[in-house]
């Protein structure tokens, strides 16, 4: 096929051109040709079957568990895949520990091995990792994460074979040698791709190219913020040892994980690869052509310095092979791969080009997993797997930022392997954007998180004074682990706010108006919630996928018959910005405006925040003058304010928005107002966690995915709109089926482990049954801790997790599994009833 | 036996590359360096000889003190030190570079028995390094060696010119200048490069003499394609196979 393919010449037109024959372009083009697609056409500059890519010379390993949900789904159904192809050799792996902090954070690996579904990991002991791999020195080890499922895939040969069988239904004709030049962008959608054999239109552009990706994406004026990488290994033997060896592989890969490095058998030999040297790093354009390539063209010439350590590293652990004189070094490279700045893939349609998509920085433990989710998302709308962490659309102006890129890239590397804590902080670049509150932040001592760039308060050293004043109700936490990038100064603030008020700076939301005359319809789509409402209103609704599952929550404000402002996380709110771009009709009678910059929003809440602000205003701020739910113009001395009254604290309270140059003025004023009333600044720790979670809020990405629906996150409201919404069909079914799944808040019942110290959870653990049994739902997916932190009103700490009914029942006593121990906790409220305040009294006061 | 192997860092490249603006020199930006395989032969014939006969092998470089590198990896398979000559890594012709290793050799307390070039440099293929040295020191000089045995002070060298196979045999102090093919060399191993780090390497700056023969300008020839062909997938490659087998001589 290959060989008619490479003699007849490329054709004019096809309905999708798939760049890239490395382990992703060829899984894309197979699922696109399996979901019916045809009129395919892939390209790579190189000679097939082994054009040159990354995926050339991978050491082809794959370990199931990672911490993050979506990558570990997504190289499962890769696992499954290869297996289904033929190409899978299962070997089993260890994660060793040579430092007790690293056996702490092997049991975390075992409770998201628990929680994402991965079946046959276990913590061992070095004598049963010598039993497997006895050429160890197993005292170097204190122990092992064990996964026997573990294992090798020959990902060229995969690869083919699923380019073959595209090929052979029809649908695909695949053009080596053949280089991508250009390509035409017409009325913002892709029209062209240009080639040294000619130019080729289609409907659809996918860039499957790896490290040469930023190239390709610039081609078009789109943007793929990734860096081409150096990981170093070397190829050593013949081993004695493994003289004999059959097959690929036989012994289990051995990941060193103090060390950053990995000892995997190939054959005869023993490859060792290494994330431990200095972060090297090239842009695309360094990448050799294929001729001028001395290996191939992501193979760079060694540099033995940057493994001296390793190689000692690699001789202390296996000394009877590596300390063995007789076994070589056949083979070494500068191997590049592709990192990104948050560490995760980028995959989805570029938000700059339409039909212009991404699928890069896709290692071969999630090639083929990829290419399903991307032609799912191409073909049918949304992916069965939730790509959120991984789309594209992610992605900020400063984030696409060489610097940006290069910064974190390098900082990221060495973190591979890293202990990387729940909500450790980049050091790298930052302070890239700062609210107008900074200066009088910073003065205060708050310690400052970063969110898409932003420097958010997380609490504020100045009211450390909080803490005597609350004594033990601020649930001081012992273990360092628990209390890293924590403090209870904002358990302090939480309550604080509960008793007076608080201030919260919450700049970082990205925020954007969508006008024009159709307008209404196209927030109408978007949201599950009615949008023909008053000027004045505030939604807040579900934003939801085709199959009903959430893309997003957010709030929406009619500020005028044809002008809605929607306010979403930061995080979030590149995507969801695409989103309702995407709903855009085409003949421009609506718009979108992106006002995230232009206007900043201070949060105030707690029972004093109305008699703080009505010092500031002579508007009408009473319950009834103005209402929960409804927004407004108020003057508050020199300013023109907008004050939307809503909370995700559960306490009275506005949210406050004025033009991004006035931030200032209205710190000050209400600061003032508010210090007779005990008004404090208080940061993200509260907004986002404490308060958050005493009212059983959700958040985007924690508790909201595509795989959970309205009905199983408890936020169906009784009477649904009678006109269409994006997910409106699923929707309808999920109310009218039982849900799989339903959203409860649990609290801990004991923390103390069993070295006597309290633990507190911080998210993402299993919960089990009293007997430590799994909980798994009837769609397959486990119970697990969404978010967890303090609920210091309450005097407990909370964790979020969907169970399965016959679980959700106030009272039912569970387990949650922390850190290799078990904890046991009870269901405190089921479905959406707040654990605080359930009649929400505060907040309508 | 004590032995001195003399090796010169050469550009690791595909099969083209890019010159530099005034076409004096290639554009090395992306390249990388390496050693070219007679030369890791040498070594390994050196190190055979101290496996046979005990002694020493000394290796010497003149070049960019970054050649190091590659110098530190042919000590993993044996040598014991290295000399240095430190360049700006600019090229020297064959004479200014004999004449430095002249001077090394000179100022050397060991009296080598052995000492071996590279037939040719495989960047600049001089062919005059090693004829040059043996000239200054009055030593025999035996070119192109492909096989080499050493008995009582006295080496057999195997040379092969054209299809036909020559023997000398040269007293031993003597210098050779050596092909791929008389050692194949062993790959290092770690042990060995973890030793070869602690080995003495001694580096000498020298200066460049005023170039008596100046490299004018590099021209790149036309680039032919690398990667495979496919000739079919059907059992019709077969014949096409055959063809080619013919047109290449391999069948006649
Ligand atoms: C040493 C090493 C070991 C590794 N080991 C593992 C491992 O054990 N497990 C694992 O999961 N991952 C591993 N990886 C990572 C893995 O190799 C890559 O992430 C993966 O192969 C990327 O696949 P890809 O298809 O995206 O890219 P590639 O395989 O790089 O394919 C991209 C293709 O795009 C083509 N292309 C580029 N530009 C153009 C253009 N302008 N026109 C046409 N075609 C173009 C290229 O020729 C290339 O064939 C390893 C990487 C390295 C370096």
């Amino acid at each position: 096929m290959s060989a008619q393919s490479s003699q007849s010449s490329l054709p004019s037109r096809a309905k999708a051109v798939v760049i890239g024959g490395g382990i992703v372009g060829n899984s894309i083009v197979y699922h696109l040709a399996r979901l019916g697609w045809r009129d395919l056409v892939q390209i790579d500059k190189g000679p097939f079957p082994n054009p040159g890519g990354s995926t050339g010379h991978a050491s082809n390993f794959i370990f199931p568990t990672d911490h993050s949900k979506e990558m570990t789904h997504i190289t499962l159904d890769s696992m499954k895949q290869y297996k289904e192809l033929g190409v899978f050799t299962e070997c089993g792996g260890f994660e060793v520990a040579r430092t007790s902090e690293r056996m702490q954070e092997l049991h975390r690996r075992m409770s998201s091995a628990k929680s994402w579904g991965v079946n046959d990991s276990r913590i061992v002991t070095p004598a049963e990792v010598k039993e497997l791999v006895p050429y160890i020195d197993e005292t170097v080890i204190l122990g092992a994460f064990y996964t026997p499922s573990v294992g090798v895939v020959d990902s060229v040969r995969g690869g083919t074979i699923m380019r073959e069988r595209a090929q052979e239904m029809g649908a695909l004709q695949s053009f080596g040698n053949t280089e991508v030049l250009s390509m035409k962008v017409e009325n913002g959608r892709i029209k062209s791709v240009i080639t040294d054999k000619g130019e080729i239109e289609a409907d659809f552009v996918v860039i499957a190219t790896g490290c040469w990706s930023p190239k390709l994406a610039a081609m078009a004026g789109a943007s793929i913020p990734l860096t081409p990488a150096v990981h170093q290994m070397k190829d050593i033997g013949p081993v004695p040892r493994f003289k004999d060896a059959k097959g690929d592989i036989e012994h289990p890969i051995v990941r060193d994980m103090d060390t950053n490095m990995y000892e995997r058998q190939h054959g005869s030999g023993l490859e060792v690869g290494s994330y431990a040297h200095r972060a090297i790093l090239y842009t695309p354009e360094d990448l050799p052509s294929n001729a001028q390539a001395a290996l191939s063209p992501t193979e760079f010439p060694f540099t033995q310095e940057d493994f001296d350590l390793q190689d000692e590293q690699a001789l202390e652990l296996m000394p009877e092979i590596v300390g063995d004189e007789s076994v070589g070094e056949k083979y070494a490279i500068n191997g590049i791969l592709s990192l990104t700045p948050d560490g995760m893939p980028i995959v989805g349609e570029t938000p700059e080009v339409k039909g212009l998509w991404s699928a890069a920085a896709v290692w071969v433990k999630e090639g083929p997993g990829v290419g399903k989710a991307l032609a799912e998302w191409m073909v049918l709308g949304e992916s069965e797997i939730d790509m959120h962490s991984s789309d594209i659309a992610r992605f900020h102006e400063h984030q696409k930022a060489t610097f940006h890129i290069k910064e974190r890239t390098a900082e990221g590397f060495n973190k591979t392997y890293g202990i990387v804590h729940p909500a450790e902080q980049w050091s790298s670049n930052r302070d890239v954007r700062l609210s107008p509150y900074y200066e009088r932040e910073k003065a205060l001592g708050a310690v400052f998180f970063e969110t898409v760039g932003w420097e958010r308060p997380f609490w504020y050293e100045s009211n450390k004074d909080l803490l005597a004043k609350f004594g033990d109700a601020v649930m001081p936490r012992t273990a360092e682990w628990d209390s890293r990038w924590w403090s209870p100064i904002i358990n302090a603030e939480h309550l604080q706010m509960r008793e007076s008020a608080a201030l919260v700076d919450l700049t970082a939301f990205a925020i954007f108006d969508v006008t024009g005359p159709s307008a209404l319809d196209v927030v109408q789509r978007a949201a599950v919630r009615q949008m023909d409402v008053a000027i004045g209103k505030v939604i807040y609704t579900p934003i939801l996928s085709e199959s009903g599952g959430f893309k997003s929550d957010l709030t929406i404000m009619r500020l005028a018959h044809d002008q809605f402002r929607v306010v979403t996380g930061g995080a979030h709110g590149m995507a969801d910005k695409k989103w309702f771009s995407d709903l855009l009709p085409t003949d421009g009678s609506a718009q979108i405006n992106d006002l995230t910059t232009a206007y900043t929003t201070l949060g105030i809440w707690g029972p004093n925040a109305r008699k703080i602000l009505s010092a500031l205003t002579k508007d009408d701020l009473s319950h009834e003058g103005f209402p929960f739910g409804t927004c407004r113009i108020i003057e508050m001395g020199p300013l023109r304010v907008l004050a939307s009254r809503i909370s995700y604290v559960g306490d009275l309270g506005w949210e406050l928005y004025v033009q991004m140059e006035q931030g200032a003025k209205l710190w000050d004023l209400v600061m003032d107002a508010g210090k007779p009333h005990g008004l404090i600044p208080a940061g993200i720790g509260v907004y986002g966690t404490t308060g958050r979670l005493e009212k059983s809020y959700r958040a985007y990405g924690a508790e909201l995915e595509t795989e959970y629906n309205v009905v199983e996150a408890g936020m169906q409201t009784a009477k649904l709109k009678a006109q269409e919404f994006v997910g409106k069909a699923a929707h309808l079914k999920h109310r009218e089926e039982d849900p799989a799944a339903i959203l409860c808040s649990l609290t801990v019942d004991d923390h103390t482990s069993k070295s006597g110290e309290k633990r507190y959870m911080l998210g993402r653990e299993p919960i089990l049954t009293p007997d430590g049994g799994i909980i798994t739902d009837s769609h397959g997916r486990r119970s697990y801790v969404t978010s967890a932190g303090s609920a210091p009103s309450l005097g407990k700490h909370v964790l979020i997790s969907y169970l399965p009914p016959q679980h959700a029942k106030i009272g039912e006593k569970l387990v949650v599994e922390y850190l290799g121990e078990h904890y046991p906790v009870t269901v405190a409220s089921v479905s959406s009833t707040p654990l605080f305040d359930a009649k929400n009294e505060r907040i309508m006061s | 036996m004590d032995v001195l192997v003399c090796i010169k860092r050469v550009i690791l490249a595909g099969n083209t590359f890019a010159l530099n603006e005034d076409h004096t020199d290639i554009d090395t930006l992306h390249l990388g360096y390496t050693l070219s395989p007679h030369e890791e032969s040498a070594v390994e014939a050196a190190v055979r000889l101290n496996e046979e006969f005990g002694g020493t092998t000394t290796l010497l470089t003149l070049g960019h003190v970054d050649s190091e590198e590659q110098i530190r990896s042919q000590m993993a398979i044996g040598p014991d030190r290295a000399i240095v000559l430190e360049t700006d890594g600019s090229e020297w012709d064959p004479q200014a570079t004999a004449n430095a290793i002249i001077d090394a050799i000179k100022k050397e307390e060991t009296k080598f028995d052995v000492i071996i070039f590279g037939s040719e440099s495989a960047d600049t293929a001089g062919y005059q390094t090693g004829i040059r040295v043996a000239h200054a020191l009055g030593l025999p000089i035996v070119t192109n060696v492909k096989g080499l045995k050493v008995e009582n002070s006295v080496a057999r060298c195997e040379r092969a010119v054209g299809n036909m196979r020559e023997i000398y045999e040269v007293s031993l102090p003597a210098v050779l200048t050596v092909r791929d093919g008389i050692a194949i060399p062993r790959y290092p191993s770690v042990p060995g490069r973890i030793k070869a780090r602690k080995k003495p390497m001694d580096v000498f700056p020298v200066e460049k003499p005023a170039a008596k023969i100046e490299k004018v300008k590099l021209e790149l020839p036309p680039v032919k394609a690398k990667g495979a062909t496919m000739l079919s997938a059907d059992a019709d490659g077969a014949q096409k196979l055959v063809e080619i087998f013919r047109e290449i001589g391999v069948l006649s």
